[in-house]
This record gives structure tokens, sequence and C-alpha cells, in this order.
């Protein structure tokens, strides 16, 4: 699988604060990728430096082959920042065609208005963005990173502001997105939502990927929960693979069993344990 | 050039929907009905100023030029408020609200955003200025009977006096927050008022020091020496008492002038560009 954005030894230093400490990083072409980790871990200056807003103090980042920040990585690339407006005066089509112009995209109208039905914006086509909630408004800014038919879509936070309905929206989307191949980086604090969509998962700390794989090999076993009629015990260390063995055991020795349950780490146990409790 | 007419539309739109435009065109219009009732109040009185049989002065000559005069100092105040005003927060600014980056990052690219931005501004100002001194002109040509010498060259070192802050002001921009980026646009502008009066000042008194100062002045703030460039042109003609006169005046003219400033103000403008284009590139956002 061709990487979309290849990202190796990556450092960000602001002064006397390393924002990053040497990351290394790849999303596959269709691949869904979530950046977790608390603020002020580096995840949106990792970003920030994939789409060209800010420049790297050292390493390497490209985008389909090309160097970060160039001409030819920007056009091939959508992007939604964390802290983003749109001119309030702009109604959602202006916005859509004003990012087509600058895009060199020539989808044209057909283009605008499949984008704003993909958001469920299709109603609002006409709407100015002042008069739009910030839920809407976040629906037209991933609308607008999917203008010209990206490769890579960076979204950093992008349902920060959306309610439940609106985040299944997005969420859909991006499976969506996935099936047609295109490939994303999905900067988020949800970690439900990271868990459900993502292919991979890569945690930062202090500006270090700390842990990363899929969702499932970052979940680890944490034993097997037995009920019986002694009560419930859970026997640590124990897998999927012992419960027939552990249900055996326990009929054998004249135990009725009502219940067993394989337990394994949440992807919110993991992130805890990978950060350490630490929030900023 | 689909890129640059979109982005320069959108500079545009900005400022119609923050009411810059509102905002000069009522300064405008006031200035121009307050500059008819001066040279209609002047120039009707004209007749009963009777100088000293001896001293041989045109009074409708020295009349005309000082109100031109007057005139291309408000043009180019009022131009530099509505070039100010359009560019103070193109970077820094919309960086700040978050308006600029969904537009950085598209293929256009920083340069081709900036330089957009740029020609939108100049295009507007450039218009405002000829407009607004076409219109003194006019004024004073029917309620005086006067045009200056030179009509075209004055109204074009006025608009390209404005084009200078234009650039200043999105070199600024880089760097600086939008407050703090007007606060120091205007307050140069001010710096080379003060030092073209202090030219004037030093060459009545005849003071080395203060000519020397005016003339480093002129060439560090060349938007100024265009416009006293302007103001000299509109006088050229006149020799003796009614020349004299003029000179001593806040409108007499540049002491620094020609083709060598207007060629060194062409440099400063591609400067200021080049240097605001570097400084944007190496920006992080």
């Amino acid at each position: 699988m061709a990487n979309v954005l290849a990202v190796s030894g990556l450092e960000k230093r602001y002064g006397s604060v390393r924002a990053l400490k040497g990351v290394d990083l790849e999303v596959g072409e269709g691949e869904l990728v979530g950046l977790l980790g608390p603020n002020g871990a580096g995840k949106s200056t990792l970003v920030k430096i994939a789409v060209g807003l800010v420049r790297p103090s050292a390493g390497r980042a490209e985008v389909a082959g090309a160097r970060a920040g160039s001409r030819r990585a920007r056009a091939q690339l959508g992007y939604l920042a964390e802290l983003f407006r749109f001119p309030g005066w702009y109604s959602a089509d202006e916005v859509l065609a004003l990012h087509q112009r600058l895009a060199g995209s020539h989808g044209g109208r057909d283009e605008r208005r499949r984008l704003l039905e993909l958001v469920a914006l299709a109603d609002a086509a006409d709407r100015r963005v002042d008069g739009m909630s910030k839920g809407m408004q976040q629906r037209l800014g991933v609308a607008q990173a999917l203008v010209g038919s990206p490769r890579l879509l960076l979204l950093d936070e992008p349902t920060s502001a959306l309610d439940p309905v609106g985040r299944r929206t997005v969420r859909l989307l991006l499976e969506r997105l996935r099936e047609h191949g295109v490939s994303v980086l999905l900067n988020s604090h949800l970690l439900s939502e990271i868990e459900l969509v993502c292919d991979r998962v890569a945690i930062l700390l202090a500006g270090e990927v700390v842990a990363a794989g899929s969702p499932s090999e970052l979940s680890r076993p944490r034993g097997v929960e037995l009920e019986t009629d002694e009560g419930v015990r859970t026997i640590e260390g124990a897998g999927r693979d012992d419960a027939p063995r552990l249900v055996a055991d326990a009929v054998a020795a004249g135990r009725r069993v009502f219940g067993v349950r394989v337990l394994t780490s949440t992807l919110e146990d993991t992130y805890l344990e990978a950060v350490g409790g630490e929030t900023s | 050039m689909r890129s640059v007419a979109a982005i320069a539309a959108y500079g545009f739109r900005e400022a119609l929907r923050r009411k810059v435009f509102a905002v000069v065109v009522l300064l405008t219009a006031i200035f121009l009905v307050l500059f008819w009732l001066a040279n209609h109040y002047v120039f009707r009185e004209l007749s009963g100023i009777q100088p000293p049989a001896d001293v041989n002065v045109d009074t409708r000559t020295f009349a005309g030029a000082f109100l031109i005069g007057l005139a291309m100092f408000a043009t180019l105040f009022l131009g530099v408020v509505l070039a100010v005003f359009l560019t103070l927060g193109v970077v820094s600014g919309d960086a700040e609200r978050g308006l600029l980056q969904p537009l950085v990052v598209r293929p256009v690219g920083r340069g081709t955003l900036l330089l957009s931005r740029f020609l939108g501004a100049a295009a507007v100002a450039v218009v405002y200025v000829l407009a607004v001194y076409g219109a003194a002109l006019a004024i004073t040509g029917t309620a005086g009977d006067w045009t200056p010498p030179s009509r075209v060259a004055p109204g074009l070192e006025l608009a390209g006096g404005v084009v200078i802050v234009i650039a200043l002001s999105l070199l600024g921009s880089v760097a600086l927050s939008s407050t703090a980026n007007g606060i120091a646009v205007f307050m140069l502008f001010g710096a080379g008022l003060v030092a073209g009066l202090l030219g004037t000042i030093g060459h009545a008194l005849n003071s080395h020091t203060i000519k020397h100062a005016s003339t480093i002045a002129a060439w560090a703030l060349p938007f100024e020496a265009l416009y006293q460039d302007g103001l000299r042109l509109i006088s050229r003609d006149q020799t003796g008492i009614t020349g004299f006169l003029l000179q001593l005046g806040p409108f007499g003219g540049a002491y620094v002038h020609g083709w060598q400033i207007r060629v060194w103000a062409a440099a400063y403008l591609v400067l200021a560009l080049v240097l605001a284009l570097l400084a944007f590139r190496r920006r992080d956002l």
C-alpha cells in the first residue's frame, strides 16, 4: 500500500519548546488513521506541518511523494483546521465556489451540490455563514476540505462542535470516503469515534508517538470474568482461548456457571495508560 | 489569473462588509463639499484682495495652487486610510481569526495570495486617489478658473505614494497584529509628513541640518517624496514672488525630486513586496 502521507524524524521547535521530537507516521492509500493525545502533545503541529502551515525544524514530511507545503503536495490534500472561520458574509455555496477556484477544481455547481448533500447542508446552500450554527459551519468546513476530490484529508477536531447526529453524519462520511480510496488523518479527542472508524491509531505525548497500531492491536487482554454460584471472579492473564477451559474446570469442580466474559482493554484504557493521565 | 481574481474579489467583499468603503466615501464626500466651499469663497473674495503695488503676486495662481496642494494632502490622507484599512490584517489579523489557513493550504500558494491582495487593494486605492484628485481639479477649475500646469503626473505620484503604503502595510501585517500594524503605518505616514514640512522650514531658514534630515526622510519614506514631488509639479512654472510664497507654504513641494526619486520609489515598492513575500513564506500559521 503506497503511503499518501509519510512523516519521518519530524521535529518542530518553538524557541526552547520542542513541540515534536522525531515523529514517524504513515498514512496509506485509503487508510483512516486517528491521531490521539492530550492538549499540547503536538497533534495540531504535526497536521499543520503536513499541510504546509508550519515549517518543520528537522525531519521529513511528504504528501503523495511531494514535500509537504509544496504546491504539488497542497494540490493533493484537503484540510479542516481546528480553529477556522469562513467569511460571515459568504453563503455556503459561495464558500465552496471560492475554494473550487483556489483548488483549481472544475467540479462546478454539481460538485458543490454533492458536497453539501454529503454533509447534510443541501438546504442551506444559500444561507450565509454568519447565520449558521457552529455545527453547520463545521460541516461546511468538512465539505470545503473535500473540494477538488483530495487524495488525503486532514481533519483537526472535525466533530468538536457537532451534536450526536452531526457526528454520525461525519463518521459515515469518513467511512464512505475510505471506500472511495481517500486517505484520512483524523485528529480528535473523541476516543469512541476514533475506535469506531479508524484503521490505525497513533497516540502522541509530548511530541513523541508513544503507542501506535490498529484499535484491536492496542486493546490488550485483561483477563476472563467468571460468574458462578460462588460469585464473580476475575482470572487475570487469561484470554479468549482460555475461556472454554476455565468454564470446564469450574463445572468439573462442581460449580454452577452463570456467565463468562472475556475482558479486553478499550482504546480509552490504552490511551490513559499511554499518556499517564496527562491532560495538557 | 482565476485565483488572483478570486482572492482580490474576496478582499474587496471583505472591505465592503467591514464598511471600509462606506467610511471612506462618507469622509470623501464631506471633504469634497468643504473643498468646494473653500474654493467658492476664496475665489469670490479674490477680486477684493489688493496686494501692495510693488509686490507682483498672481493671487489666482497662488490661491489655486494652495488649494490644490491642500486637496492633494487630503487625498493622500484619505487614500492612506483606505489603503491601511484594506490591508492591515491581511496576514496576522486573518490568521488570528482563522480566515487565512483554509486559503493558504490551497495550491494557489502564499505568494499568489499576498500579491492578489496587494493588486486588489492597489487597484481600489489608485482608482480612488485619481477620482478624488480629479474631482478636486474639477472643483478648482470650475470655481476659480485655474488649473495647474501639470495635472496627470501629480495624480499618478499621489497614487504611487498610496501604493507604496499598501506594500508597507502588507509587510507589517506579516509580523504585527492588525492594531499594531495600523498604528505603525499611520506613524510612518505621519513621520513622512513631518519630515516634508521640516524640509520646507529647513529651506526657508537655510538650515543645512534640517534640509539633510528631510532629504534622508524623503529617501527612507518615498511615498512622502512622491507627494512632495506632485506638489512641486502643480506650481513648477511659478517664479518671482508668487513662486517664492508658494515655496514658503506647507504645500510648497519637494526639494528631493525628479526621476531619481521616482525610480527609487518603484524599487522601494518592489523591495517592500519581496520582503513581505519572503517573510510570509517563513511565517508559521
